[in-house]
């Protein structure tokens, strides 16, 4: 049982703005039904004053995913686009009361709803799906959690657990296999690495001694190289490194694959030489 | 307002019958049933009645029952005892579809050395005989499956996988928690090895339980330290528990007809009506080979614990396989071992009938469900056919 207060009860029994509108300016979606959560946002824009004069939900979810979504619709009635826009998932937490810690990932998604429904009225109001923005490694393969979402989480509530993460974001709540990378991301946070992370890296990769320097490689290639290639199907490990020559080994679908030297050249040195060394070089096993 | 209990594949209610017969043994005869005293040690007779109760519900000899905490320490026991008991096979099986107390201790083998395999079921969460019959060797110290499905109800052929593990050599651990008191359950009939059953699920007392050891066969305590139990299990006994676990063993077994003639029509009537009066509904299980008292069905395009939330205002206690129910983020592994799409498997609702359910109980349900689903089913986005 949860700890619903009676404003969920009352948001969940009693739903407002519920419905389509037609001819929407703007259409917002996040989630889906394999995530068990999902929410649509449809708004109408005043075009002269960016006021949003009506908006309403379609919501698939429990009690406090209808209620985030209801009291949301309440919030940003009247507002301008810039002032929605700045609503966070605990305003929209706020506004209800509160929300248990495993149902904060509620509110966030009706924060995300709305910043899909103002990009599609932007965009000249064609539907827009909400999105982790594409840049960021993603840490949570069974919900499609990013770091950036997952940092954006830790800094906006203060969490400070994985069990936070995962209750604001979902991120790590189903096979559990990327706690480890959540742990290492709040660590990061936590020590305050990630805003100093620039001043840090003063010792160039050419004064690194022998050890440090294939921790490095091997830090870029789990990290930044790895993820891209299981996305294939493929895989790849550091074989050797002499002087300047990374010697590596694809692996799996990578190691068919006819585009491997393109791979290699393009992608795994590309991204080394950004990373670590201009200087460096990359060599197939 | 008045509760409308179909939950009882969760919990039962405590007949108060039995809590009468527990009540003199908290504040009268509370003596220590080890002590040499009489007033402690006459309690050593009271328990010995409450033995012969259980193992006359499960057709066993009475100096094959020790009691136990519950389901969950009998089902650790058995696995445990029988892994210790034959240190050299490193091999277990038991199936996808497993209560956590199975699995997680299952995997915790795994993690510890052990090989495992996890047998499969189909899409009414029957189990893959053909796997298991690969899976099985001469290194497989313990098969452990259910007897019948918390969730679905389905009913596992316990009987032919007890006769295959034992062909191997191996031994045949059931967790018949949720079988026994709704069918009849003949352990002599399976020629399992070990049986564990609990005590809360039959209108009996909860944090009460029994462990069914077959005769001969090999054993290694879980819980040590004292010589109760025939030195199989330590611990002070819980008297009063005991007294009220074997008189509702007793009322169960006298009043197991009912399940056939009572409660399953009122099951079946349910599942008829929603049937008829809510479309997308999928029935989850195996409708053939069911407990009496389970019906397991997914409401297409909403969520369960809305459904629940709803039901709960009129009264009606019922459960999800939703994810959101649990806090755990992912849906019934039960559903998803059977392949039931995330959508369906999300709108899942288990109701669980005990034979003091009545018709309108179940004419209630009947009468508010499809106004609840109608409801949900407007606010969402999703519809046929997206």
């Amino acid at each position: 049982m949860w700890d619903y207060t009676d404003k969920v009860l009352d948001h969940f029994k009693n739903p407002r703005n519920v419905g389509i509108i037609e001819n929407a300016d703007g259409t917002g979606q996040v989630g889906s039904l394999i995530c068990g959560d999902a929410l649509k946002l449809t708004i109408k824009v005043n075009k002269e004053t960016e006021v949003i004069e009506d908006i309403k939900f379609q919501t698939f979810g429990c009690a406090s995913a209808i209620a985030s979504s209801s009291v949301l619709t309440e919030m940003a009635k009247g507002k301008t686009l810039t002032e929605a826009s700045k609503i966070t998932n605990q305003d929209i937490a706020n506004a209800l009361g509160s929300l248990p810690e495993a149902k904060m990932h509620c509110s966030v998604m009706g924060m995300e709803a709305l910043e899909a429904a103002i990009k599609s009225y932007r965009q000249g109001g064609k539907p827009v799906v909400f999105e982790q923005a594409q840049e960021s490694k993603l840490i949570c393969q069974c919900f499609n959690v990013t770091e950036e979402t997952i940092l954006k989480a830790i800094h906006a509530n203060n969490l400070k657990t994985v069990e936070d993460v995962t209750h604001f974001t979902k991120a790590g709540g189903a096979c559990g296999k990327c706690k480890g990378a959540i742990q290492e991301i709040l660590n990061k946070v936590l020590a305050c690495e990630i805003p100093q992370k620039k001043q840090e890296e003063k010792k160039p990769f050419s004064a690194l001694t022998i050890v440090e320097k294939i921790k490095a490689i091997e830090n870029v290639l789990n990290t930044e190289i790895k993820p891209q290639l299981n996305r294939d199907g493929g895989s790849i490990e550091l074989v050797d490194l002499n002087g300047n020559i990374v010697t590596v080994r694809l692996l799996g679908g990578c190691a068919a694959c006819i585009a491997s030297q393109m791979t290699l050249k393009n992608f795994v040195g590309k991204t080394l030489q950004e990373k670590l060394d201009k200087n460096l070089e990359v060599k197939q096993a | 307002m008045k509760v409308i209990y179909l939950d009882n594949n969760a919990t039962t209610r405590t007949l108060p019958e039995v809590l009468q017969k527990m009540g003199p043994y908290f504040t009268d005869f509370y003596g220590n049933a080890s002590s040499i005293h009489t007033f402690g040690g006459s309690n050593k007779h009271v328990i010995e009645k409450a033995r012969a109760q259980v193992a006359a519900l499960l057709n066993s000899d009475a100096e094959e029952i020790i009691f136990t905490s519950g389901g969950t320490e009998g089902d650790s026991t058995a696995i445990f005892s029988a892994v210790n008991s034959y240190p050299q096979k490193k091999h277990i099986i038991t199936s996808a579809v497993e209560h956590p107390a199975v699995l997680e201790v299952c995997r915790f083998l795994a993690s510890h050395g052990y090989r495992l395999d996890i047998i499969g079921v189909d899409e009414f969460g029957r189990f893959n005989m053909e796997q298991y019959k690969k899976a099985l060797d001469e290194d497989t110290a313990i098969v452990t499956t259910m007897w019948a499905n918390s969730e679905t109800g389905t009913i596992f052929p316990i009987k032919e996988i007890a006769e295959l593990a034992h062909a191997k050599g191996a031994l045949f651990h059931t967790d018949a928690v949720q079988a026994a008191g709704k069918i009849p359950t003949d352990v002599k009939d399976i020629n399992a090895d070990f049986v564990s059953i609990s005590s809360h699920k039959i209108h009996g007392p909860k944090g009460m339980g029994a462990l069914y050891i077959k005769q001969g066969t090999r054993f290694m305590p879980f819980m040590r330290g004292g010589h109760q139990e025939n030195l199989r299990r330590a611990g002070t006994e819980n008297v009063p528990n005991i007294v009220g676990f074997g008189y509702a063993a007793e009322i169960a077994l006298q009043h197991l007809p009912e399940y056939q003639t009572h409660v399953k029509p009122l099951r079946d009537l349910l599942e008829k009506e929603l049937l008829k009066e809510i479309p997308d509904v999928k029935i989850n299980g195996d409708v053939k080979n069911r407990l009496p008292n389970t019906l397991n069905m997914s409401f297409g395009y909403i969520e369960g614990e809305s459904i629940l939330m709803f039901l709960d205002e009129e009264g009606v206690c019922a459960s999800s396989g939703s994810a959101c129910t649990t806090g755990s983020l992912e849906p019934s592994h039960v559903l998803r071992a059977m392949g039931v799409p995330f959508q369906f498997a999300h709108g899942s609702i288990r109701f669980s009938l005990s034979r003091f359910t009545t018709l309108e109980e179940i004419q209630t349900v009947i009468k508010i469900l499809p106004d609840i689903i109608a409801r949900l089913r407007a606010i969402s986005p999703f519809k046929k056919g997206l």
